[in-house]
């Protein structure tokens, strides 16, 4: 078999992480970048969201999803002209399992089935969403159930309508985006409900997508069951106790034909896993060290299949950086010559401290600016994050940031400069 | 009206078994069946597994049935390329009170002829399956797996290549038995009759009704649910065999247990409760939690994200509760009603049992109707062995098969279900080759889309357009399982360019 390296890079995945992680490499001087994506049009999970709110921090203005997925597409349109770039669509990676000289990425597409080497590869899949069966949802299943990204599809690519009275179990964003979506095309939504004390999703989006609406939030409530052996008749809720068990007292039946579910996220890391990449279990991602290279030398990952972020933007601007940390090491050195960027440098790991629920990236392996992200474990007003040193001393804290409100649905992301070499800690606080 | 030899009111796995056997013989067969499909009730919901025969008294029809059908299954699979694997079963004991109940199975499995049965001791068990539980076990390596819905279609696929016709969505709402004025039976539905000189009652869970519309009052049934947990794929590895507790004496099912599919998800279940209602498939919050910590006992490296799907399905059980355990399958030829054969009560192990009750089936036709054997009948599925490949999931090819497969058909190449791997190919012969009309748990039985972990995220809207473009069904008509279940209201505005394509 020929063992060329076609690729300097590979990008699985067109949505926004992929995109900008090929502008990223070649911005950073790959001179060939290969993204390979499912769908038939670049740009993701993007394409499908055309509410607006994408793009603030990015490009200082508000931006529906296709028309931020056309922006970051335009950087790559001068790469494509220019020949660095090459977008396989339609195209599915069958399977990577990383050889000693590079990647051999097993792809198909309608009429073809072949395998290309990259030397560097980039996981950009996203994530997907969590099932019915996931949550196990009680009662029937009839027709009528959906994930509200599924619904979303449906209705904004496809012109299908779902259903006429829905109830929204669940309160992440996507939730929330089609609880007015289901209102604007005349849909009842009876109401929203989350199992947690608050909203699964960013603030701005229960006010703009709830409470605008008059649509009706019930927190701290879980399903009892689900009604209707043919399609969807109803749902019966109720209210959970201090020990989080359904108070049946409090059961209600909603009358509804269409549930739909946005109940958490979970990154594709199917890929990662079988490439024999480390994952982290709070995040259901892949371990990597700050220049997001997982455990397995010369694989990357950025977006979603990283961390669910909330914002698209932070998704670009952690893909930008994969890319280019992609392109150096492809540059530098095939990874059969060892680990270039990490060579000489001994891996620290960062421990996750009190009130987080994990913290990105899991080692650094030299000092520099290193970004941060992380989510904490539960709301709290005045709340400070500490970058410490591990070892107890007295100046162990080497960076405090203050925040006035923190809550698990909102990611909480900023620069570290690390002049240090030792192992670290970050941890959360009220003050 | 045409008057058919034999009617089979049922299309579950008992049914096509009985339909394929009589196929065999010169009758014209009608099978009626009120799902759109085969195999949507009881049939498909149910652990899949071919049991050895160790749990009924010696003599009955379910202990003659189960035996003989577990020496039938891996031919008639291997006829009909449906997937089978004998893995082989260890039923354990945790009490000394449940020592002394393996001896007792151990002898009657004996007195069966279940092959191969064995105690074992721990270290035995230990390395049939590492890390197991208990002190000692029955082994019987004649258990095993079989994919209950693929073996139902199967059965359905080869009997109407053989000329059976099957009438979908079409309910027996009452009988007429034959008297003076008239020779046959007439089987009414909502919309038309049907005559027969033999009718088998292959009901399941209808069957004492169907039976009672014949004037035969004497049987009742009470539905007892079991529900289920489907585990991801990942957790194939974790368990070589199936594992049983041994069961009391007064249970209406075999236990909690954890069971290989032949497709490589692992199920915890069944639970057992009798209930009201017959249609009642819903799962509830208690057992699914008793479920989940089963499952953790049972396989600790079980975590939260390993559980996909949970389902429920139905016994039509003969032994009310008061009762408990298991009456006998009742297969019948009524002589008060000449020509009405009953299969009622066909609960587990019904899937295992069914070649051989359709043999039983075929031999009590016999005696009402001139039998001769076909010599054109055609053993396997014409339309899957005409197919190159099929018999194999793309899924399961080798990187140069796939390469073959995809240059001899390019939709080989493009991707609908991508946790499962389904390709279009698939997708477009399995709607196709349904006998019925199309329906999503249709495709998702005929080919395993939408059965993944991300359970049809992904090729839902796929799916959909597939459907409209190649088959023609329109988004309103789409189904989950037929009239009623319509999975969308239609399109979301009236549009001039087609559906989910740009203008």
């Amino acid at each position: 078999m020929d063992k060329k390296i076609e690729f300097a890079v590979a990008v699985i995945g067109a949505g926004p992480a992929g995109l900008a992680a090929a502008a990223g490499a070649a911005g950073a001087g790959a001179k060939s970048v290969v993204v390979i994506d499912r769908d038939n049009r670049a740009g993701g999970i993007l394409n499908q969201c055309i509410h607006d709110g994408f793009g603030l921090h990015r490009y200082n203005e508000s931006l529906s999803g296709p028309e931020y997925a056309e922006r970051e597409k335009q950087v790559l349109l001068n790469y494509e002209t220019a020949g660095k770039i090459t977008i396989l669509s339609e195209t599915f990676v069958q399977d990577l399992i990383p050889e000693s000289y590079g990647f051999p990425l097993a792809v198909m597409s309608t009429g073809s089935f072949r395998i290309i080497r990259a030397a560097t590869v980039i996981l950009a899949m996203g994530c997907r969403e969590r099932t019915a069966g996931a949550i196990s949802l009680p009662g029937t299943r009839p027709a009528g159930i959906l994930t509200a990204g599924t619904a979303q599809r449906l209705m904004n690519i496809q012109n299908i309508n779902v259903g006429r009275r829905a109830v929204i179990i669940g309160s992440g964003d996507i939730g929330l985006i089609m609880a007015r979506r289901l209102t604007l095309e005349g849909a009842e939504v009876a109401a929203v409900t989350d199992i947690q004390p608050y909203p699964g999703g960013l603030d701005r989006n229960v006010r703009q997508c709830l409470h605008d609406f008059n649509i009706p939030l019930l927190l701290s409530t879980g399903v009892v069951k689900v009604h209707g052996n043919k399609r969807v008749e109803g749902i019966t809720v109720a209210q959970l106790d201090s020990k989080n068990r359904l108070n049946l007292q409090t059961s209600t039946y909603i009358p509804c034909d269409t549930i739909l579910l946005s109940v958490g996220l979970i990154p594709e890391h199917e890929l990662a896993r079988s490439a024999g990449a480390a994952l982290d279990p709070a995040t259901q991602g892949p371990v990597v060290d700050q220049h997001l290279m997982t455990t397995v030398p010369g694989l990357f990952a950025c977006g979603n299949v990283l961390q669910v972020h909330d914002l698209v933007d932070f998704v670009s601007e952690e893909a930008e950086y994969a890319g280019a940390c992609a392109a150096e090491m492809a540059l530098n050195q095939f990874r059969s010559t060892g680990r270039v960027i990490q060579s000489g440098n001994t891996i620290l790991p960062i421990k996750v401290g009190s009130n987080l629920r994990y913290v990105l990236p899991h080692t650094i392996s030299k000092p520099g600016r290193v970004t941060l992200s992380m989510r904490v474990t539960a709301p709290e007003i005045n709340f400070r994050v500490c970058v410490a040193r591990l070892e107890k001393s007295d100046n162990r804290i080497l960076l405090t940031k203050t925040f006035t409100r923190v809550s698990p649905s909102e990611m909480l992301r900023f620069a570290f400069n690390c002049d240090t070499v030792e192992p670290l800690e970050v941890y959360g606080e009220s003050f | 009206m045409k008057i058919y030899d034999a009617v089979i009111v049922g299309a579950g796995v008992i049914g096509c078994a009985a339909a394929r056997t009589l196929a065999q013989t010169n009758l014209s067969i009608l099978v009626i069946e009120k799902e759109p499909d085969t195999g949507f009730g009881i049939s498909s919901k149910n652990s899949g597994v071919v049991h050895s025969g160790i749990h009924y008294t010696p003599g009955t029809n379910r202990a003659v049935c189960n035996v003989r059908g577990n020496q039938m299954m891996e031919d008639l699979c291997s006829e009909l390329c449906v997937p089978f694997k004998r893995t082989g079963k260890i039923t354990v004991a945790f009490t000394e009170e449940q020592t002394q109940s393996l001896t007792k199975l151990l002898e009657q499995g004996k007195a069966n002829g279940v092959p191969g049965i064995r105690l074992i001791d721990r270290e035995k068990m230990e390395k049939l399956q590492p890390g197991i539980v208990g002190t000692t076990a029955i082994y019987t390596p004649s258990t095993g797996i079989v994919s209950p819905y693929e073996l139902t279609i199967a059965l359905a696929e080869s009997a109407y290549a053989n000329g059976v016709e099957f009438k979908f969505n079409h309910t027996v709402r009452s009988i007429d038995i034959p008297d003076r004025q008239k020779k046959y039976f007439l089987l009414h539905t909502e919309t038309n009759t049907f005559s027969a000189k033999v009718i088998i009652n292959a009901a399941g869970l209808g069957s004492a009704d169907i039976a009672r519309m014949a004037g035969i009052d004497e049987y009742t049934l009470y539905p007892c649910r079991g529900e289920y947990y489907v585990l991801d794929k990942r957790l194939k590895e974790a368990l070589n065999l199936l594992i049983y507790p041994v069961p009391g004496a007064h249970d209406s099912g075999l236990g909690i247990h954890l069971t290989n599919t032949v497709d490589g998800n692992i199920l915890i279940g069944p639970s057992n409760e009798y209930i009201i209602d017959d249609e009642d498939t819903a799962t509830t919050i208690d057992i699914m939690e008793t479920l989940r910590e089963e499952g953790h006992h049972l396989l600790p490296s079980l975590s939260s994200t390993d559980f996909i799907r949970s389902f429920a399905g139905i016994r039509p059980k003969l032994a009310p509760p008061e009762e408990g355990g298991f009456r006998d399958f009742v297969i019948e030829s009524r002589r008060d009603v000449r020509g009405f054969i009953n299969l009622i009560g066909i609960e587990s192990p019904g899937l295992t049992a069914s070649p051989a009750i359709a043999e039983q089936v075929k031999e009590l036709v016999g005696q009402l109707l001139p039998l001769r054997d076909r010599k054109d009948f055609i053993q396997g599925r014409p339309v899957i062995h005409n197919t190159p490949f099929l018999k194999k999931r793309f899924s399961d090819c080798s990187h140069d098969e796939k390469k073959t497969l995809i240059s001899q058909n390019p939709d080989y190449g493009s991707i609908v279900c991508r946790c499962e791997e389904i390709t279009l190919a698939e997708i477009k012969t399995a709607a196709a080759r349904t006998i019925g009309p199309v329906t999503f748990a249709g495709i998702k039985y005929r080919t395993r889309a939408m059965m993944g972990r991300c359970q049809g995220g992904f090729c839902l809207q796929r799916l959909t357009e597939i459907l409209r473009e190649s088959f023609g069904i329109t988004v309103d008509t789409q189904t989950l399982k037929g009239p009623g279940t319509e999975l969308f209201t239609g399109p979301l505005r009236p549009s001039s360019c087609p559906l989910g394509k740009e203008s």
